[in-house]
């Protein structure tokens, strides 16, 4: 159980946290509106003005906090600060786009209590100046104001309109239906299915964001809610007064007509932070991004993988950091992510970009790839760079044993790492804290190996001559194999080396027994807390954490942490 | 990754549509507001266009993924054959379905979606998608194996002709006679 605290302990408190502000934050709101100046406003409306507004003060947190996880920039600085307290808060900062997606889904439910709410206050509203008898309180409350236009109650002013065009009247009306358009086109747009498929079509309509926020900025301007200001509470107290309506304002009677006032608009109050802290990650992004990169070198794998090589002014990455990268020239928009996979004490960074749709296509083509002949420095694409981003793989020497485990094109992460730890032990001969690294290659073909398969061999070599073969055990396994490939390694099962890479550790057929797999580092490193690391699909992590909770025993703790894009 | 299927973003956003239609009717049929009629053809609008949109359509290019249960649904509106197939139907029916939702506060929102829903998939239309069934594929039983019936045609494979050549200076070790003089080519 204990595990279990330690892998997921600070995210259960951050989520119990949230929803405990969001049910106070609703019942408070419910309460106050059931206080004595709105005690004319709900002969009105009744309930339903405490079921309005309790949604709407939770929905002014949840906008609040909606803009924040998906902040990039800060969260890597305090990810950079947080790290030297704390590792496991800093972990709390990777599952940010699932914070991002949570508050998303509440402000959908509160907004959805809230239009309902809605609802019924234009149709009370409108009852209330249908029926048109003095004897009625609701028709003497909706009366008040006609002169002034000032103190009134009742936002539907006259029996010769109907909700519909009262909504599309008034300011709160009309941004309430713009934002709530907006908000249901981002959620439509944001469902796994074409988030996974189209990420275009999610990432423009997303952008409708900005709509939302200007609309619920304006939303309370035209201050609808109304109720009994303080100066006329003090002299028509309504607890006394209501009986008497018929009698209001009349030369013998105690109780003047009372007066109504709007609330001032609350919520720019709550947003107007988040969003000034937004505008400036994207001023960031903007100027990181018109800093200027050159292309060194331009290398097409087999596989149709290409990698970049590239410099740029005062670039400094981490291990196992990302990227973002443009290219105008293929779409002025479009910004994608990358993991880095050179090392950072190199003279340049790369990237190995796996060509999968057609942003990634017209790349390659941009690069040169489909000509035969090697292209001038000068016809190279211009690229720009977002970044870097830090993201769980920085924590990988923070431990004292590690599991790295890469699913096919997720292996990138670890190139970084595995790069990193050849240049610091080999080259410069540091003390690092990381004494063994189980290293995890999970393939479906053959091809994809090359480009990896260099540089493990590489790492092969040095390590067999430092005499360090020790430090780094590393299984590549084969998800998907053909008959072809089974008769060739057949032939070739005597061997020194494996057929397929090359290497002198023999590639593995199938998939790993994780439960071996993790009893064994078990066993050989009792009293040491692991760190597991994945990149890869989700089905992969879930079996994973379920392995490191049940492997996690009083002396060795395996910690797991993934990367996700 | 690949071209954009607009039909898949009409699905999702029509889906949508159809539950919001479905809740503001029943809020305006069971808080009795006036015109609470549109509200009840707002529950029977919204509940046909989920139905309607439930399945999902088969992708052209790549993996389709299922929504749960969708089985019996797609049966249902594979039975209507053209109607449910072609886009500009779907489109001029939602477009249709979607106006008597204006009339009433409680129905505008679901109204307004549909009709954008509606022109999504005009969209998908234009482009040439259509809707296809997601069907679960029949196992295809693996044949009889031939070499159950036919005896093999070819001789067993032999070592190479190195070993084979008769060796006429050691004739008691030779692997075995060969009758015929073999030369290695």
């Amino acid at each position: 159980m204990g595990n279990f605290a330690a892998n997921e302990g600070l995210s259960i408190f951050v989520i119990l946290v949230w929803l405990g502000i969001n049910a106070f934050l609703f019942v408070f709101f419910y309460m106050k509106y059931l206080g004595d100046s709105w005690f004319y406003t709900r002969e009105l409306l009744g309930h339903a003005l405490s079921w309005a507004r309790a949604p709407a003060g939770c929905l002014n947190f949840n906008c609040m906090l909606i803009l924040l996880p998906v902040c990039r920039n800060l969260l890597s600085f305090l990810r950079g600060s947080i790290q030297y307290c704390s590792r496991t808060a800093a972990r709390q900062l990777d599952r940010n786009i699932t914070f991002h997606k949570l508050v998303a889904y509440m402000i959908a439910f509160h907004t959805a209590v809230h239009i309902i709410a809605h609802l019924f206050n234009f149709e009370y509203f409108m009852d209330a100046q249908l029926n048109r008898n003095s004897s009625l309180l609701p028709f003497v409350l909706s009366e008040i104001g006609n002169g002034d236009n000032a103190s009134f109650l009742n936002p539907i002013r006259s029996n010769e309109t109907n909700p519909t065009i009262v909504m599309f009247t008034t300011i709160a009306g009309l941004t309430g239906v713009a934002i709530t358009l907006a908000l249901i086109l981002i959620i439509t747009s944001s469902m796994e299915v074409i988030r996974r498929s189209y990420f275009e079509v999610f990432w423009y309509t997303h952008h409708l964001f900005i709509i939302f926020f200007i609309g619920l900025v304006l939303h309370g301007f035209g201050r609808i809610v109304r109720g009994q200001t303080e100066k006329s509470m003090n002299v028509s107290n309504p607890l006394v007064c209501a009986d008497h309506f018929e009698d209001w304002g009349k030369n013998d009677s105690f109780c003047p007509v009372p007066k109504f006032a709007g609330n001032p608009p609350m919520t720019w109050k709550y947003v107007v932070g988040p969003m000034i802290l937004y505008v400036c990650e994207r001023i960031v992004r903007l100027y990181r991004s018109h800093q200027k990169v050159v292309i060194t070198k331009v290398v097409m794998h087999p596989s149709k993988t290409l990698e970049l090589q590239m410099k740029k002014k005062g670039f400094h990455m981490e291990v196992g950091q990302y990227v973002f990268i443009q290219c105008p020239s293929v779409s002025r928009l479009e910004w994608h992510p990358f993991t880095l996979t050179s090392a950072p004490e190199e003279d340049y960074f790369s990237a190995h970009i796996r060509i999968v749709g057609d942003w990634t296509q017209a790349l390659y083509e941009a690069c040169g790839g489909d000509k035969t002949e090697p292209q001038e420095a000068w016809q190279l694409p211009k690229l720009a760079i977002d970044g870097p981003f830090g993201t769980a793989s920085e924590d990988v020497f923070r431990y004292e044993v590690v599991m790295l485990v890469g699913a096919g094109i997720g292996v990138t992460p670890f190139a970084s790492i595995l790069k990193s730890v050849w240049y610091k032990h080999i080259q410069n001969n540091q003390e690092v804290f990381t004494k063994k690294i189980y290293f995890y290659w999970l393939c479906p073909e053959t091809q994809a190996f090359e480009w990896f398969a260099d540089l493990l061999q590489s790492l092969e070599g040095q390590m067999t001559e430092k005499g360090m073969t020790d430090f780094l055990s590393y299984n590549i396994y084969l998800t998907r194999w053909k008959e072809t490939e089974a008769a060739h390694i057949r032939v070739h099962h005597e061997a020194e080396n494996d057929p397929i890479t090359g290497l002198k550790q023999k590639t593995l057929y199938g998939k790993p027994n994780w439960d071996n797999e993790f009893t064994n580092i078990a066993t050989k490193h009792p009293g040491t807390k692991v760190g597991v690391f994945l990149c890869g699909p989700p089905q992969l992590g879930k079996s994973l954490e379920k392995q490191c909770l049940s492997h996690s025993e009083a002396n060795v703790k395996f910690i797991f942490n993934k990367e996700n894009f | 990754m690949g071209k954009i299927e607009w039909a898949m973003w009409a699905n999702e956003q029509a889906l949508a549509s159809g539950l919001i239609l479905l809740t503001g009717g029943i809020v305006g049929v069971a808080g009795q507001f006036r015109g609470w009629q549109f509200a009840a053809y707002a529950v029977a609008a919204g509940v046909f266009v989920c139905l309607l949109e439930y399945p999902r359509s088969k992708r052209s290019k790549g993996t389709s993924v299922e929504r749960t249960g969708q089985y019996c649904f797609t049966v249902c509106v594979k039975s209507f054959g053209p109607l449910t197939r072609n886009y500009y139907v779907r489109a001029f029916l939602h477009a249709a379905i979607c106006v008597p939702g204006g009339f009433m506060l409680a129905t505008v929102l679901g109204c307004v979606c549909l009709g954008i829903a509606s022109i999504i998939y005009f969209v998908a239309a234009i482009r040439g998608e259509h809707w296809e069934p997601i069907l679960p594929r029949k196992e295809s039983r693996m044949p009889v194996a031939e070499s159950i019936k036919n005896p093999p045609q070819n001789p067993p494979p032999r070592p190479p002709a190195e070993t084979r050549r008769k060796r006429v200076d050691d004739l008691e070790d030779a692997a075995y006679d060969n009758p015929i003089s073999v030369t290695d080519n």
